[in-house]
């Protein structure tokens, strides 16, 4: 059975079963390795993608609930305005250590500028919780969200 | 300080931490001239000249550094690029890294000293002799290893030397071309001048020809007041690609014709695989073998989510051996039996501990524990590998890369040069990828796929059922203090499982000795306090968990022990704990230093919030000694970190915004481990499987944490896990200051007033 769905400005479709989580129907069927699996429970976050704007978990989403839908990812996330904010943040402030939780700690700081364009810190707590850095990179994460909100101003 | 003075037990501490290698040692010339290298062992690419082994130079001008150790996140393809490029004189924007190859100029040599049971100020004779010793075997042993914090340490002078070689080279090339003395050469970045004439060729235009010169017998480094790079804060070579999804992790490898498996392993540790039954499995769609792999199965599919949903399929009967019954109780029951019958090695003894507590008036006993706990490495476990050809191709990332290359040619039966071996970005390493268990599992698979590649990843269950934990262990001290509140003895024996026995046991069998094991009393029998009478003792008390390196190893748990009961010492005494570490400090300048820097900054002694309190930790591990101030309160009776101000003593600093992202990053490592870190085991099997029930601190519980680098000339320290063994006694000792709660157990649990 196939879905489709538009990924990064383009239509897609993947054959599988509509049960597959769209983490793997982007990573094994689409080549799109820039979202990660960490746990596949969405419990760290680092699969994170933008469906239809928001951010959201792909390890549990199934490919049903993606049919026609709008999905963004980190490889195209820097074409829009506030993702490219983020990502010239990240690179001011040298967040990434190993890097593997990046592309979800930018998918979900993109999702929250593009709903809040001056977070506090505790729209952050709120906006970046259940994304998970074993690196410990918090403190930088942080510091590049208001970076990038203020350059958004 | 003495290092133990019987002989015999020095011998043997000596024997231990040089792996038995003496007799390897005379044919290793681990100088640093002797690393340099030679440019042939770079493989040839069009547009670059290799012009030793460390630097090719392209004819665009841009410089390729090739860099031996995993890039993990600690930074470290950035920082040694930059010893080179320092010396080189290179332009850092036309500065990348290149993996290296495998050779023995590129072996990891300062890691052996992470293994030597020294004082790490003992600078006798006999000490300089045991330190050089460790690091001929190091280099005897050619490893490539990435890990205890030694990347920079070990670096330092070949690096910075082959830069330096490779600048003379380029130097000469020009004089040459120009016919003009040498002397009247010098560099810009990425250029040669004709100071006189104003001269100028780019590298890239010396690059032939300097490749034809024969190197100096003698080049002079940079003086360090002129360096343009080290000690400067220096954007990370990799971060870009890691802000885009570009970033090439394991997992992320794809090759034509791939194959994707996942893995069950046997639940209980020590279990054997009695059968199993795939018929199920291979009914379900993009299945294509269910294989034994060790004591798992391993279904092999069209993509990795069908493969994994189909190990559900499949029916397996284990054999679950004798420890299908163990669990953390009976592990604790085990510890606490062994402190009370073993009188265990000593690793130090000054005086006589024994007796100045018969005598003492005034004794203080305690007993701290702290659990297993997993990596939980971000990435789970993974590896790519192919058999075609008589050839074995490994691609993954790996802390450990002569032994993950060695470990693939056993598996496959072909010699080690038949093994190619890709190292990428490594999605967190924590001690984990210094294991080489997937990479066995993954050839194993591949030798069953018929020629075509294959995706091993494991799930995150997996990852967290079946790690080399970081031990759980036991710490028992007994201390006398004088009248004025000195400490005058100091007996602490501390059981554990022995990580360097399991570590060798898995990767280098025949150096497997069952000797005593620095690696489990690191950070208890090297304390920096003067006490007259002093004995640590350690007592090995195995299970049958697997245990392995975790960042910062035994000092995560050895300074939890020693800063806390330290912290107890100050309190019976009625001292300040800063100023009772100080009292015992006056010997150690360097670490009272630190001590010193951390107080001020976090404003020791200052009024804080009502409901606040601070407390104080110091730890000194892999070259560098680290202290930290934290404030805590308590939220709804659990424990919340709001400050920690961190100083740090770890030499010359080559990228201080590295060294700040490292202290900020070991402080949550430990700080997560403080504050929820256990793996805890029931019927044989860990109870734990992933993050929802091995909780990693988050955005909204990390601390503002403030790092202070001690400005030092001193040789670099190291900089990856010193500043994860001192926060958590820090957090303890805060809670007590807090509500005198002394808590003796990690994770940190206070109880409700």
């Amino acid at each position: 059975m196939s879905t489709q769905f538009s990924l990064n400005g383009q239509s897609v479709t993947v054959d599988a079963d509509p049960t597959t989580p769209l983490l793997w129907a982007l990573r094994d069927h689409l080549d799109q390795t820039g979202t990660k699996f960490g746990c596949g429970i969405a419990a760290c976050g680092a699969c994170t993608v933008h469906l239809n704007g928001a951010a959201t978990r792909s390890c549990v989403l199934p490919l049903s609930a993606v049919a026609g839908a709008k999905v963004t990812t980190i490889e195209a996330v820097g074409e829009d305005r506030v993702g490219k904010a983020v990502q010239a943040a990240w690179l001011k402030h040298d967040v990434a250590q190993c890097g593997y939780c990046q592309s979800g700690q930018i998918m979900s700081a993109t999702g929250l500028l593009k709903t809040k364009r001056k977070p506090s810190d505790a729209d952050i707590d709120a906006a970046m919780a259940g994304n998970v850095c074993r690196c410990g990179t918090y403190q930088r994460i942080r510091a590049a969200i208001h970076d990038a909100a203020k350059s958004l101003a | 300080m003495s290092a133990p003075r019987d002989p015999v037990r020095r011998r043997l501490l000596i024997a231990g931490s040089a792996l038995a290698g003496g007799l390897i040692v005379g044919c290793a010339d681990n100088r640093p001239a002797a690393r340099v290298g030679k440019p042939g062992q770079l493989a040839p690419e069009a547009g670059k000249v290799a012009l030793n082994g460390w630097v090719r130079v392209g004819t665009d001008g841009s410089v390729s550094v090739a860099v031996p150790r995993a890039e993990m996140g600690q930074g470290v393809h950035s920082a040694l690029a930059m010893l080179v490029a320092e010396e080189l004189d290179a332009n850092w924007s036309r500065v990348s890294v290149e993996q290296a190859p495998l050779e023995q100029s590129y072996a990891n040599t300062a890691l052996f000293l992470n293994l030597v049971p020294l004082q790490p100020d003992d600078d006798s004779a006999t000490a300089r002799m045991v330190r050089a010793s460790a690091e001929r075997v190091g280099y005897a042993l050619s490893l490539q290893v990435t890990g205890g914090s030694s990347s920079v340490r070990d670096a330092w002078e070949p690096m910075r030397l082959a830069g330096a070689t490779a600048r003379a080279l380029l130097l000469q090339a020009a004089a040459q071309k120009w016919q003009v003395p040498l002397s009247e050469c010098s560099t810009q970045p990425g250029a040669v001048l004709h100071v006189s004439t104003g001269r100028r060729l780019g590298y890239g235009e010396l690059a032939a020809a300097a490749a034809t010169q024969s190197p100096p017998a003698e080049v002079l480094f940079r003086d360090p007041a002129r360096y343009r790079l080290i000690g400067k804060p220096t954007p990370r070579l990799d971060v870009p690609a890691k802000v885009d999804g570009s970033a090439g992790f394991g997992i992320d490898v794809r090759l034509p014709d791939m194959l994707y498996a996942s893995i069950r392993q046997a639940p209980v540790f020590g279990a054997k695989l009695k059968s199993f039954d795939g018929a199920e499995a291979l009914k379900l769609r993009g299945v294509q073998q269910v294989l034994a792999v060790g004591n798992g199965v391993v279904v092999v599919a069209d993509s990795w989510w069908r493969a994994n949903r189909a190990l559900d399929a499949v029916k397996v009967e284990y054999d679950e051996g004798p420890n299908a019954g163990l669990d953390s109780a009976a592990i604790s029951a085990q510890f606490r039996r062994d402190l009370d019958a073993a009188s265990g090695f000593s690793f130090r003894s000054v005086g006589d501990a024994a007796a100045a507590l018969a005598a003492a008036t005034r004794k203080v006993e305690a007993t701290y524990e702290v659990p297993f706990l997993a990596h939980a490495t971000m990435e789970p476990m993974s590896c790519v590998a192919q058999v075609r050809d008589g050839r074995v191709g490994v691609w993954t990332g790996t802390q450990v890369a002569t032994l993950a290359r060695w470990k693939a040619a056993q598996v496959a039966e072909v010699a080690t040069d038949k093994v190619d071996l890709h190292i990428t970005y490594l999605g967190g390493g924590f001690g984990r990828r210094l294991e080489t268990d997937m990479v066995e599992q993954a050839v194993a698979v591949a030798l069953k796929t018929g020629g075509k590649p294959v995706k091993l990843l494991w799930s995150r269950e997996e990852d967290t059922r079946h790690d080399m934990y970081r031990p759980a262990a036991l710490s028992k001290f007994s201390a006398a203090l004088d009248p004025q509140g000195r400490p005058t003895a100091w007996l602490n024996k501390v059981v554990a499982p022995s990580v360097g026995l399991d570590t060798f046991a898995r990767l280098l069998p025949w150096a497997a000795a069952d000797a005593p094991d620095k690696n489990q009393i690191e950070g208890a029998f090297d304390l920096p306090y003067a006490i007259d009478n002093l004995n640590v003792r350690q007592i090995r008390s195995r299970t049958p968990v697997p245990v392995g390196s975790w960042r910062s190893v035994g000092h995560s748990y050895n300074a939890f022990f020693t800063e806390s009961f330290v912290d107890e010492l100050a309190h019976a005494a009625g001292k300040d704990p800063l100023a009772f570490r100080r009292e015992l400090l006056t010997r150690h300048p360097r670490h009272r230093a630190v001590l010193d820097l951390a107080a001020a900054k976090a404003g020791w002694g200052m009024p804080l919030a009502a409901g606040r309190a601070r407390g104080v930790a110091l730890h000194e591990s892999f070259g560098s000694i680290c202290a930290q101030v934290v404030e805590v309160s308590l939220e709804g009776g659990a424990l919340r970190v709001h400050r920690v101000v961190c100083a740090i003593d770890c030499g010359v600093v080559v990228n201080p915004d590295t060294v700040e992202a490292q202290m900020q990053s070991a402080i949550v490592f430990g700080l997560t481990a403080a504050l929820f870190g256990a793996i805890t085991l029931k019927d044989g099997r860990v109870e734990q499987g992933s993050f929802n029930d091995y909780p990693m601190l988050q955005m909204a519980q990390m601390p503002l944490i403030e790092t202070h680098l001690v400005p030092s000339t001193a040789a670099p320290g190291g900089v990856g896990e010193p500043g994860t063994p001192p926060i958590a006694p820090a957090v303890a000792n805060a809670l007590f200051a807090l509500n005198g709660q002394r808590l003796r157990t990690l994770p940190l649990r206070p109880t409700a007033a």
